[in-house]
Formats: C-alpha cells, structure tokens, sequence
C-alpha cells in the first residue's frame, strides 16, 4: 500500500487511521488540520477516519503569510 | 462600519482598526515585536503543508501577543481550492473567519472575482465569515456584499507593490455604496496611504509588506497604527472644504500702518 503525504509518497497499510498517520509523522496535533482527497476530516474523526490505499493526503498548518 | 469605538466584525468588536498580515517578517522575533507595536487584534496567516520540522513556533508568537488569527486562502486560483483550503483553516485554527483570496495569476496577484464570488457564496452557505480581498470595483464589492460578505476588502495596488490607493474615487464609492465594513487590502506603501484609505471612509487597513518588509518594522508598525488612528480621528472630524483661492486665517483689520 502506498499513499502520498504533503506530495510525497510513503507506505500506508490496512487500518492506517488519520490519528495513527500524525502520530507517526511526529506532529504535533494542535494548530493542524488534515484533508484526506482533497476532504477536510474533522479532528474529532481522526480516529475513526482510516487512510486507503493510495489516498493523497494533506496536512497542513499556518504559516507567516498576508 | 462600527461604531467609532472600533472594527465590528460578526459581532465582534476590535479596538484596532489595523489588521497585520504576517507574512514577510525576517524572523519570528521581529513578527512578535511589530505585532505588538502595531496594536492589532486581528492578524492573518497562510495555510500550507506542514513542512518536514514540523513548522513549529508561528501560533505560540502569535497566541503570546493575544491576538485572534485570520487564516487565508493565499495562493488559491480557483474556487474550489479556495473552499478546501479555508475548511482546513477552519479545522486548524478554530475560527469560522476566513480572509477570502483567489487570484487570477502569480504575477499580479489580482482577484479572480468570478471565481471569487462563487467561493464567497459558498463559505458562507457553510457558515464561514467571509472577508474578501477583491478588486476595487465598486459593482464587485456589491454583489459580494450581496451573497453575504461580512466586509468587503477592496485593494488599493496590487499586493506588495506599495503603490498605495491608486484609485481613491473607486474606494470612497464602495465606501457609500455598502453597508459592511470596509478594509482597504494591499498595496499601502507608507503610513500616509494608511491614513489616506481612512480618510477616505475605510473602516480598517490590512497590510503586511509595508511593514514587515520595511527596515525597521517595529518603528513603521507604530507608523501605521498612528497614521490608521489619525485617518480615522480626521474622517470623523470633517475636514474643511477644499477652495481654490487663499482664505485668511488671520484677522483681516487692525493691520499696523493701515
């Protein structure tokens, strides 16, 4: 199994949950969000929420900007 | 508009009329100071992929200096990643306010208002309070005001040119014209743009470059929060009327040697 993180490929595998995929990214929840094809999942369903094979997923934060 | 006590957003009043982008500050230290300096309660920021360090120390600056955050939809072409990207705003930061920006090409940076309007009627079908940054045509401002714009937010130059409010007579129309409040966005240069776009009607100024790109931030954020006050004092004031010849503002008798 394969998806894509912020455009970069990485494995996934069955059962993979959004929560389990921040953990292992090492980030930090607060301040974050995630879109799994280009769907927000509401932070309360992170758990509940798995990540199929070759999903594209966004993670996303705020950064300095106008 | 508000009340001269400050900026009515959603209900929520802000004491500062001047809303800082956050964009552009050499390093964090010097956001925080000029944050700070400037007096504002309202700062944007931009949503973007998480990069490999996590990104880490913005929103902790920020959440220091107490100020609400105004996520954008920066760098958005089309209304459907403006839609993605202010729902991942929403999910992040807590807040159902977005600045609304969808731009028509990477070289101007000027609105796309079709594209604009149906994301704007979208968010705030969602329930989002939707602040668009738009051109300053004045027809535009309406029919954004209509699919129920909490501000409209008309540019004075393009972003980041520091050309300031190229046409002042479009601004002073949108300002009659619409019954939301009114913030000029993009392209103030210096602090007499600032207190220009008040004097004009505005009822706040978003800018970001003319400080954080000047070269002291931190004094041209005291800048502009004097020169936003100081617009708005005068606005309210009523400026004299303009004349074509002199008027004496000394007495015109007891001349010595008449």
């Amino acid at each position: 199994m394969t998806i894509t993180v912020n455009g970069v490929d990485r494995p996934g595998r069955p059962g993979l949950t959004v929560a389990a995929l921040v953990a292992e990214l090492d980030l930090q929840p607060r301040g974050i969000a995630v879109a799994v094809d280009g769907e927000v999942v509401r932070r309360s369903e992170w758990a509940s929420t798995a990540v199929p094979d070759r999903a594209r997923v966004d993670v996303v934060t705020a950064m300095q900007g106008g | 508009m508000g009340d001269s006590s400050g900026l009515v957003l959603d209900g929520v009043t802000l004491s500062s009329r001047l809303v800082l982008g956050t964009g552009g500050a050499a390093n964090l230290a010097i956001l925080q100071a000029a944050v700070r300096a400037s007096g504002t309660e309202l700062v944007t920021v931009a949503m973007r992929r998480v990069p490999a360090d996590g990104g880490g120390g913005l929103l902790d600056v920020l959440s220091e200096c107490g100020v609400r955050l105004l996520p954008n939809t920066a760098g958005c072409h089309t209304a459907r990643e403006a839609l993605l990207t202010a729902r991942l705003g929403r999910e992040a930061l807590g807040t159902h306010w977005v600045k609304l920006e969808v731009i028509a090409d990477d070289r101007t940076l000027l609105p796309d208002v079709v594209e604009l309007l149906e994301a704007a009627e979208a968010l705030v079908r969602e329930g989002f309070v939707v602040l668009p940054y738009t051109s300053d045509d004045p027809i535009v401002a309406q029919r954004l005001v209509d699919v129920g714009c909490a501000a409209v937010m008309p540019l004075g130059s393009p972003i980041g040119s520091g050309m300031g409010i190229r046409n002042p007579h479009a601004i002073e129309l949108i300002r009659e014209l619409v019954d939301v409040p009114v913030v000029l966005d993009a392209g103030i240069g210096t602090a007499s743009d600032a207190a220009l776009a008040m004097e004009l009607g505005c009822d706040a100024v978003l800018l970001a470059t003319a400080v954080m790109r000047s070269e002291d931030p931190v004094r041209m954020a005291r800048a502009m929060r004097s020169a936003v006050e100081g617009g708005h004092l005068a606005r309210g004031a009523g400026r004299v009327p303009l004349r074509r010849m002199a008027r004496a503002s000394s007495p015109t008798t007891g001349l010595v040697g008449a």
